[in-house]
């Protein structure tokens, strides 16, 4: 087994662009909050289905970001290859 | 397109072609020396600049004729215009008549751009010149606004709370058109990304039918929300320095 430091490099971005990808987990439970109490306003104040709606909607689009941030880091590591 | 080659090697004999959604460059031309590319993003932005201008034209038309019981054509862009009347109402105010313009013009241009995909283009939005472009362009609009708006104010503001503080509201400042660009950017990145890897790597019968659903999500979906958010974002930013 022989590889260079070059491949290491390699290895160790993959690597990375992984743990970058851990960034999906806040994203997740932000969204899932949003829509619960999204869904609980919707069960109150059925009335207001549309408005709870795109309000939740543009809510978890920003909250995305972050987890969107990490996508970034993790593409950018792979495909652009930074450090080789 | 080192990963494509080596995810080919490892699935065998199942895959037709490598999974493709880099940046393509298709026209090599020089000004000064400088070796520049015509490449996807712009063929596909000139496409969309040819449909935009020819449904702009046909809407200009049927507009001029309107009728008292509208036809088809002229519903739906009676339609589009109450619906941008009452998003921009909605949080400009009474200031919106002034930005309606601005944000219906990048409303319909991202809009088209993300739904691209299910022409088979590259969407122009996955590439950051093109939404880093988009985000600047709201970053001076915001820093206009607040410079006439407030006058002084608008720099002294950043030192409001404490001046201690000001670092941190200097960043706040200029995070908004990277954040509001990288959002529209990652997103729709990353739907080109899984598109082209369902494409390139899936068997030929995973290739029927399937992708619509995919499209649906990754095109459709994402692609309407995050113009719809990133027209939202620069209408707040902009309210913010209204007063």
């Amino acid at each position: 087994m022989n590889f260079s430091g070059q491949d290491f490099i390699y290895g160790c971005s993959a690597i990375g662009a992984g743990l970058a990808m851990i960034a999906g987990i806040g994203p997740g439970i932000g969204q899932g909050i949003a829509a619960g109490y999204g869904a609980s306003a919707v069960g109150r104040n059925p009335g207001a289905k549309s408005d709870i709606t795109s309000t939740m909607l543009l809510g978890q689009a920003v909250a995305e970001t972050t987890g969107l941030y990490g996508l970034v880091v993790a593409i950018i590591l792979m495909f652009v290859k930074p450090f080789g | 397109m080192g990963l494509g080659m080596a995810a080919g090697m490892a699935a065998g004999a199942a895959v037709q072609r490598e999974p493709d959604f880099m940046i393509h460059g298709v026209v090599k031309y020089t000004i000064g020396g400088h070796e520049l590319w015509l490449t996807t993003t712009t063929i596909g932005m000139m496409i969309i600049s040819l449909i935009l201008i020819v449904l702009a034209i046909l809407a200009k038309r049927t507009m001029e004729r309107a009728t008292d019981v509208p036809g088809t054509f002229q519903n739906i862009l009676e339609l589009g215009v109450e619906m941008l009347e009452k998003m921009t109402q909605g949080i400009l105010g009474k200031n919106a008549r002034r930005f309606a313009n601005y944000i219906g013009t990048i409303f319909l241009v991202i809009l088209f751009c993300n739904l691209s995909g299910l022409l088979g283009l590259r969407a122009p939005t996955a590439d950051y010149g093109v939404t880093f472009l988009l985000g600047m362009v709201t970053f001076g609009i915001v820093q206009y606004q607040g410079i006439k708006n407030r006058g002084v104010r608008h720099f002294t503001s950043l030192f409001e709370p404490i001046p201690l503080l000001f670092p941190i509201n200097l960043i706040g400042e200029v995070a908004n058109p990277i954040s509001i660009s990288l959002r529209l950017f990652a997103n729709l990145l990353s739907g080109v990304i899984i598109m082209g890897l369902w494409y390139g790597m899936m068997p030929i019968f995973a290739n029927i039918g399937i992708p619509a659903a995919l499209h649906v999500y990754c095109d459709l979906f994402s692609g309407c929300i995050q113009t719809y958010v990133f027209c939202m974002l620069t209408m707040v930013y902009i309210n913010d320095k209204m007063e």
